[in-house]
């Protein structure tokens, strides 16, 4: 197929892409001010950078939203792939359009609602609030987008290698672990990761949900953001931007590697 | 022999069971409870809202159930102004998603296909960043004396310090801004699988390219358009974060009254009446977002 570029085409892009990443560049450059004025450039400097890391709240705050994300990430993916092999290899089971409903609608339900009834929940069966009900909140909205993602690896992927597998005597169970799982590995993966980085990113929902000693990150920099504007919130910022940047970029070349690897084994 | 098949059955039936109770518990049952302390009282409602359920008094549960607090939310006009304006900043932000992503979307699905994956990728990698921080980084550039003022004197386009941020203008850049890749990607989708041959022949029969995108690449894109409009405009009715930092206090939104009912008055069953009213606008788009996204699942090949 003959495409081309037209110059719109170009421009569009151009345009697009700048719109997209000309913030997040002047935040993590901002990063980088010697002035405590975030707008005003002062000269080069990396004193946010030391401040941050004597911050000690920030980082308690740090690890709390990493050990909620770790572990609601962990969960979801578990219930998140049983649900997408459910709604592939379970035909129409009783109860089926609930439960899609049930899927689908926790992903673009606005998040107030989610975390007030969630909220609401947990006092009602008087849960304290803290860790716990955050990690079952973040739980509950990210399974459905890790189900979304291996529901459709499960739907394109070769179902003759399970059947073949089966018609050769292996047990149901022993067909899932030694075909199905590292046929759709690749997309629990991404499940995972896209599990993690929600519960990682969640201020909606760990507001309502959380309590004492339950501080997550996002919670700490909403509350200094509506303070005003500070370098040091441009610091953490810049962390947490590159280091998703590179993990992103690993998970590329990990998953292209082992693409490749997997082309040449059928070669 | 027959031992084993049941207990085999049971296994297998535990794959649907085990997240749709999960789901139930977490999901479905909360919801039932909003709607119950929505219907009860306020002025008993401390700490700050009765107990639940008692079996014992099905009776009583039900007749101490009232709709003063949809009362409240249909006499203050704060609660109808709120809605309102939310559905309009929502609906005007997704026009404003389709006009900016839909040239994006274009652009990505004629360039050479060596380079989609990686176009595809950069569209996403915003999207990992976290959500608030790309909203913070706004901040700096709308303020009064912030980026955006300085670039623009300094190219000497205006005179003036523009007021952008704390209006309704900073929200829509916020939510176009944001919720950009759920409009790109859906859109992608559907345009890169179009038959260019179409618009070929189009042309030779001495058709406008104007008249040809709207006869045929619009029509064709239609999944697309619909898909990403109903993921941004759902969420976008109850966004928060968005009106709440770069909104000012004069943007109304539902979600944000909700919020403030919530944490600065404390009064949990008003809340839960603003979240029934925030739904009832939003099921008819989320059951047809439902109906889309499996049936845009189930029909791949």
């Amino acid at each position: 197929m003959n495409r081309r570029l037209s110059l719109f085409n170009v421009t569009s892009l151009v345009l697009g892409f700048a719109f997209l990443y000309l913030p997040i560049l002047l935040l993590v450059i901002y990063s980088f001010n010697a002035s405590r004025l975030v707008t005003v450039w002062g000269g080069f400097s990396t004193q946010w950078y030391g401040a941050l890391f004597r911050n000690e709240a920030l980082i308690e705050a740090a690890w709390v939203t990493l050990r909620i994300a770790l572990l609601s990430a962990s969960l979801a993916t578990v219930l998140g792939t049983l649900a997408a092999l459910a709604l592939t290899r379970y035909g129409r089971f009783t109860g089926r359009t609930l439960f899609t409903g049930m899927i689908y609608a926790p992903m673009v339900m606005p998040e107030v609602i989610t975390g007030l009834s969630l909220l609401l929940f947990f006092v009602a069966i008087d849960l304290d609030r803290g860790f716990w009900t955050v990690t079952l909140a973040h739980t509950t909205l990210t399974m459905c987008f890790v189900t979304v993602v291996v529901q459709s690896r499960l739907m394109t992927f070769d179902r003759s290698l399970e059947e073949a597998a089966m018609d050769l005597g292996a047990p149901p169970l022993r067909t899932f672990f030694s075909v199905t799982l590292p046929l759709i590995a690749p997309s629990i993966v991404a499940g995972f990761l896209l599990a993690f980085t929600l519960s990682l990113d969640d201020l909606v929902i760990a507001s309502f949900n959380t309590g004492p000693g339950a501080t997550t990150l996002p919670i700490k920099i909403y509350s200094q953001v509506r303070l005003g504007l500070s370098p040091e919130i441009n610091a953490a910022s810049t962390i947490l931007i590159g280091l998703v940047t590179l993990g992103v970029i690993s998970a590329t070349l990990i998953s292209k590697r082992s693409a490749m690897r997997s082309r040449r084994a059928i070669a | 022999m027959k031992e084993r098949s049941f207990t085999k059955r049971l296994t297998a039936g535990l794959v649907p069971a085990v997240p749709y109770l999960w789901l139930g518990v977490f999901f479905l049952v909360p919801f039932l409870i909003v709607l119950k302390i929505s219907l009860s009282d306020p002025a008993v409602a401390q700490p700050p809202y009765k107990p639940v359920f008692e079996w014992s008094d099905i009776a009583g549960f039900f007749s101490a159930l009232d709709l003063e607090n949809f009362e409240l939310l249909t006499q203050d006009d704060l609660y109808l102004r709120a809605t309102l304006s939310s559905v309009r900043i929502a609906a005007l932000s997704t026009v404003l998603l389709l006009l900016v992503g839909f040239p994006i979307a274009y652009g990505m699905a004629r360039a050479p296909e060596r380079h989609r994956s990686l176009l595809v990728a950069l569209v996403i990698l915003p999207f990992w960043t976290s959500f608030l921080i790309r909203i913070y980084a706004w901040i700096a550039i709308l303020k009064p004396e912030g980026l955006l003022t300085q670039a623009l004197m300094g190219i000497g386009l205006i005179s003036e310090p523009i007021e952008i941020l704390n209006t309704e203008w900073a929200v829509y850049i916020g939510i176009v801004y944001a919720y950009l890749p759920f409009m790109v990607l859906p859109l992608y989708a559907t345009l890169e699988k179009m038959d260019d041959t179409l618009l070929e022949a189009a042309l030779d029969l001495g058709s406008t390219p104007w008249r040809s995108f709207w006869t045929i690449t619009v029509p064709l894109a239609m999944p697309g358009i619909i898909a990403g409009s109903l993921l941004c405009f759902i969420p976008a009715v109850g966004e928060f974060v968005i009106p709440d930092l770069l909104g000012g206090s004069e943007t109304l939104m539902i979600g944000r009254q909700l919020w403030s009912e919530f944490f600065s008055n404390r009064d949990w069953p008003l809340a839960s009446a603003v979240a029934i009213l925030l739904l009832i606008i939003l099921v008819v788009p989320i059951v047809i977002y439902r109906d889309v996204e499996a049936r845009r699942v189930e029909t791949r090949p």
